[in-house]
């Protein structure tokens, strides 16, 4: 009751005092360097929108602070896959009909019905890509079509090794590694990730994830995990590197646009939702941020270093996979074992 | 005549009277900044976890039962000492007793060296030593990365004039979060001691020395027992922080084995969001440093008498 008089009154206040604000505001929460600002200006001077931007590190540290009080502040985030699905049943996110969003049908079919949100009620798509790992081929020369470069390395690359400082992407492909699911239950499955783990662990030199192409063009690390269009950026920088595709699979994920619960300027919201699912729009954001929109006839608009870079480009046998989020239960004991790696 | 005591005495009592008004701005902060907080996360620590942070609001100790006791991997064989947290805990007070050893043998010829120049010139070199620090703290370190990697400076100058052969593997190994942590905190060995030393007076090492004392006894009978006020103080000062520091272990050390603040960290915006843990295991810390520093006012007590 208090904040909703406050809140008035602010409004109220804007509202009188600058009419640049006539048009309302739009208040994005989204992952670190993963937004071009031309992109936001090119929505304001088409809708009069005011757009502030906060940033956030991992789709954890989204929904701890959204938890810890940030819901009512932001408009739209952009979680990915399982963290859209997690935020659902949390009831942290809102829902809006397809009727609602002009361009809604220019959402690639693939992506328009989604297991982390069936029917799109919540969320259109931002960006997917993989994620796997990268070696510098000055280093090491040999075959890297195998997630034991990371997990078994060779003696080359033993001690230069970083690993995603990330629970999800790195039991992901661990439990890829050894053929078992994600999400078992199965003791003789989870002891053995964990011992495959703790087996690898002082291969290893160090856990980053925002660091993850910083050690790659420095040549801290020799090889790294690393998403796709990271390692395109790394190898933009100089680093003679190489994004592998191994043969036991790799991790797929997609970051979406979500309508957050309780956002304070739910039509703009909308309003820029519909601007990203514009081909031309889309096509500038995958420019920058390099991986791929899931939104239909971009490929006009793209950069070809984009279009044709080969982390972009996947061999047709390559298999994927998205981050499951496991129940209450089983996920403690993944919480175990990536104790039992960190500790 | 009669007056002026009496003068003299409400006027005593006058701020007397506002002593409480002059000091609610100073309890107002601790109370909203320190203390709430605090009650806060004591309050957390024995709450229910919420699944995948958040808390529910029903009573549980299981935040503390989970830092103690083990029940295995997949929760069924009888309890067991839960030796994890305890050894993450010891990792973090023997990172920090060694940064606070290194920052003291350094620190104290410093202050030394500081305190016996010439008045003009202690307060350029105190203002030297804390020139580094008005640079945030996050950015020193991230620079001490660029400085010790493989292909940094230190390794290709070592290497240009012919002391090593191959690079020194120094970033993401313990020693670089020693060199983190001694020269995050160093300041704060070196100040208490410098204001020690500088009251110090000398004319008693002069005595000592017509007494036939030679410098060491003269360092250890006088010059210790006055300065050890300001050791003691730099020594806590250092240990505190080092002890609950994450910066030093994540950037410098390759974040591969939690300290007791990336532990902390992690219940809260990490992937285990527990925040019930979170708030446990930073109770059972600052329960460590109160210990601490009881200890020292007990033993500063017993010094003064």
């Amino acid at each position: 009751m208090k904040k909703s008089l406050l809140a008035t009154a602010l409004l109220a206040t804007t509202l009188f005092v600058s009419p640049a604000f006539a048009d309302g505001e739009l208040k994005i929460y989204n992952f670190f360097e993963y937004m071009p600002q031309p992109l936001l200006d090119k929505f304001t001077s088409e809708t009069g929108v005011k757009v502030t931007m906060d940033t956030y590190e991992s789709n954890e540290a989204l929904l701890a602070s959204l938890k810890a009080g940030k819901l009512g502040q932001y408009d739209v985030a952009m979680p990915g896959d399982y963290m859209v699905k997690i935020m659902a049943d949390q009831g942290l996110l809102d829902s809006f009909k397809p009727e609602e969003l002009s361009n809604f049908a220019n959402i690639e079919a693939e992506w328009a019905d989604v297991p982390f949100d069936p029917g799109r009620t919540h969320s259109i798509p931002y960006q997917w890509g993989s994620t796997a790992f990268s070696v510098n081929r000055d280093v090491y020369k040999g075959d890297i079509g195998s997630l034991a470069i990371i997990f078994d390395p060779p003696e080359e690359l033993k001690g230069r090794i970083n690993v995603l400082d990330s629970q999800g992407e790195v039991l992901a492909l661990g439990s890829m590694y050894l053929g078992i699911p994600q999400c078992t239950t199965d003791r003789a499955q989870l002891k053995a990730l964990n011992d495959m783990l703790l087996k690898a662990k002082p291969s290893w030199a160090s856990f980053g994830s925002d660091t993850a192409k910083d050690v790659l063009v420095s040549g801290d690390a020799a090889a790294g995990m690393i998403y796709n269009g990271f390692s395109s950026k790394a190898r933009a920088e100089g680093a003679n590197i190489e994004y592998a595709y191994p043969k036991e699979g790799a991790v797929v994920w997609m970051d979406n646009v979500v309508l957050l619960k309780d956002a304070p300027n739910r039509e703009n919201a909308l309003k820029f939702m519909n601007f990203l699912l514009v081909p031309e729009n889309a096509a500038a954001l995958t420019n920058y941020a390099a991986y791929t929109a899931g939104v239909k006839g971009v490929e006009p608009f793209l950069d070809d270093a984009i279009k044709n870079s080969p982390e972009n480009n996947p061999p047709a046998s390559m298999k994927f996979d998205f981050v499951e989020a496991c129940d209450q239960e089983t996920q403690k004991l993944y919480d175990a074992i990536w104790l039992n790696l960190k500790k | 005549m009669a007056a002026a005591p009496h003068a003299s005495g409400s006027l005593a009592t006058g701020w007397r009277s506002l002593a409480v008004p002059l000091m609610l701005p100073t309890w107002l902060v601790i109370g909203t900044f320190l203390l709430v907080p605090v009650v806060l996360m004591g309050v957390y620590s024995v709450l229910t976890k919420d699944f995948r942070g958040g808390v529910v609001w029903e009573f549980s100790l299981a935040a503390y039962d989970q830092f103690f006791v083990t029940r295995g991997l997949f929760g069924d064989e009888p309890p067991q000492i839960e030796w994890t947290y305890i050894a993450i805990f010891w990792r973090s007070i023997w990172q920090a007793a060694l940064a606070t050893l290194l920052c003291l043998l350094i620190g104290f010829p410093t202050a030394w060296f500081i305190a016996t120049r010439s008045p003009r010139h202690r307060a350029l070199w105190v203002f030297l030593i804390t020139v580094p620090y008005w640079v945030n703290l996050l950015i020193r370190t991230v620079s001490l990365r660029f400085l010790l990697r493989d292909q940094g400076p230190l390794n290709e100058g070592l290497l240009a004039i012919g002391v090593i052969d191959a690079p020194l593997r120094i970033i993401n190994t313990d020693v670089a979060v020693q060199l983190g942590l001694f020269y995050s905190y160093l300041p704060f060995m070196v100040l208490p001691i410098y204001a020690a030393v500088e009251r110090y007076n000398f004319a008693l090492s002069e005595a000592a020395r017509d007494l036939y004392a030679g410098p060491w006894t003269t360092l250890r009978e006088i010059v210790l027992p006055v300065v050890k006020p300001g050791i003691v103080a730099g020594c806590i000062l250092v240990f505190v922080p080092s002890l609950g520091a994450f910066l030093a272990p994540d950037l410098l050390g390759g974040a591969k084995t939690y300290m007791i603040g990336s532990l902390i960290d992690e219940q809260f915006r990490g992937s285990m969001g527990n925040w019930p843990f979170g708030g446990a295991v930073a109770m059972i810390l600052m329960s460590l440093v109160l210990l601490v520093l009881l200890w020292q006012a007990r033993a500063a007590g017993r010094g003064r008498r």
